[in-house]
């Protein structure tokens, strides 16, 4: 007993490296573990369906949104492009952004079409009838409001705010909060790039 | 929306459906083979369901959407889960249905289910019980372990069901139905005390939620609220209802056990100094 006591000072600062060895750092949230895999079924701005598989083997980014929102997507969705611009220039084909629009009822393809278009080319838009919006949501532990219409039939939704972050494999890997330099989501994927590169 | 999807779970849990069904179940055939004079009043009766189905519909029903996507309906969640469904359990006095229930048991059931008797009697040290029942509200309101919690599934059903089973661990030490003067029960001074005590650290958690003034809980910003409403509301209800009502809670638990104390004064003493002149 007495002869091993030395030795716990040892045993302590194995397990702390341990713990502290294996650990990235990210500007993101890390979620490893804490969210099932990617996976859905929407529609294309074409009408055609389109799953997960569809981009498989490049780094997806899933931002729930509506065309109508004011600020926060169409900031999040700039963010995002000119992240995705400054990565090495070997990984800038290797992200695809998701864009699921909440409100399919305003977001028709054509309209989605167009308002993506306008933040890039790897860029998808995406929609569906609500209950699979519904499911979607609720799998990644999210969810999104109507407001009352006001007379011209304007209404706000109320929607996340964060971008989920799947590896080329499809886990999901970080939570970017809102608040992120584009540099910050430009250094994150870049080192999710190579990892799984 | 139908009424009936609001009754219908948002995240089913087969475990926590199978978890009631049993309770109530094991409560109704006690209840219709015990002894008339065991038997609990119909106001017992009520009460005790009323608390097991406060409980089951904060989890499993509409409720439990609002309660991921809202923080103040969170917090309303945790008040029942943590403080009202337990009080209402624990006031109904289901000690006659454990009783039969434990008489029925076989002995080597018993023999297996004694490490829960131990692990029982650690967890209700009035020390470790205080603590365990603020210890759980901090725990799970710790701003990195509330946004991990709201985001993983499985962490979500640990901290609800963790928040009542300790709930139901406290509050029926505070209002065991024993007399403390003939078993070992708690004290009623004790009692008291850890009601006040436990109320103060509540307090401050739910003054500092509501005074801060930035986001503390950024999660329900982050993952989209059930409607819009502004983030600054949502925070400052839900930390009044981490404020003031489990204080109120307190207040009334000690109300109680005072009654119970001035009841029960005098009632004991003569049938111990008799013991005591016996011997």
């Amino acid at each position: 007993m007495n002869r091993t006591l030395p030795l716990w000072p040892v045993f302590v600062a194995l397990i702390l490296v341990g713990c502290a060895g294996d650990e990235k750092s990210w500007h993101g949230k890390d979620i490893s573990g804490l969210m099932p895999e990617l996976e859905f079924q929407l529609q294309g701005t074409n009408g055609q369906p389109v799953t997960a598989a569809d981009s498989k083997g490049t780094i997806r980014l899933l931002y729930f949104g509506f065309t109508s929102c004011p600020d926060v997507c169409p900031t999040t969705l700039t963010d995002l492009r000119r992240s995705v611009k400054q990565l090495p220039e070997q990984y800038r084909d290797d992200v695809t952004t998701l864009f699921v629009s909440v409100d399919p009822r305003r977001d028709t393809p054509e309209r989605l079409a167009s308002y993506v278009n306008f933040f890039g080319e790897r860029i998808v838009g995406l929609t569906s009838e609500e209950p699979a919006l519904r499911k979607l949501a609720k799998r990644y532990r999210t969810t999104f409001g109507y407001d009352e219409p006001d007379a011209s039939g304007n209404y706000n939704v109320s929607h996340s705010s964060a971008v989920y972050v799947f590896d080329r494999s499809g886990s999901a890997r970080l939570l970017l909060r809102p608040g992120l330099s584009p540099e910050q989501i430009s250094e994150d994927l870049a080192q999710l790039a190579r990892e799984s590169g | 929306m139908p009424i009936s999807s609001y009754l219908l779970p948002y995240d089913f849990s087969p475990l926590t459906l199978l978890s009631y069904m049993l309770v109530l179940g094991f409560y109704g055939v006690a209840l219709l083979k015990m002894p008339e004079k065991d038997r609990p009043g119909s106001g017992r009766i009520i009460t005790f369901t009323l608390g097991v189905m406060l409980c089951y519909g904060v989890m499993q029903t509409r409720f439990d959407y609002y309660s991921q996507y809202m923080f103040f309906v969170h917090r309303g969640q945790h008040l029942i889960l943590h403080h009202l469904g337990p009080i209402l359990i624990a006031l109904s006095n289901p000690l006659p249905v454990m009783r039969f229930w434990h008489q029925k048991m076989s002995r080597s059931l018993r023999y297996w289910l004694q490490p829960v008797g131990w692990i029982y009697r650690v967890l209700q040290q009035p020390f470790i019980a205080s603590f365990l029942f603020v210890g759980l509200i901090y725990f799970w309101l710790w701003p990195p372990i509330h946004f991990d919690a709201m985001l993983s599934r499985q962490l979500y059903w640990i901290m609800n069901w963790s928040m009542l089973l300790d709930g139901l661990l406290f509050w029926w030490l505070i209002f065991d139905p024993r007399s403390p003067a003939i078993t070992n029960a708690l004290g009623y001074g004790k009692r008291i005390l850890l009601l006040a005590l436990v109320a103060i650290p509540q307090m401050i958690l739910g003054a500092w939620i509501v005074f801060s003034r930035g986001m503390v809980y950024d999660v329900y910003e982050v993952c989209g609220r059930a409607w819009p409403m502004p983030p600054e509301t949502d925070q400052l209800l839900g930390g009044l209802l981490t404020w003031i009502p489990p204080a109120m809670m307190s207040i009334i638990g000690i109300l109680i056990v005072l009654r119970r104390a001035m009841h029960e004064d005098g009632k004991f003493l003569r049938r111990r100094s008799l013991a005591g002149g016996n011997a």
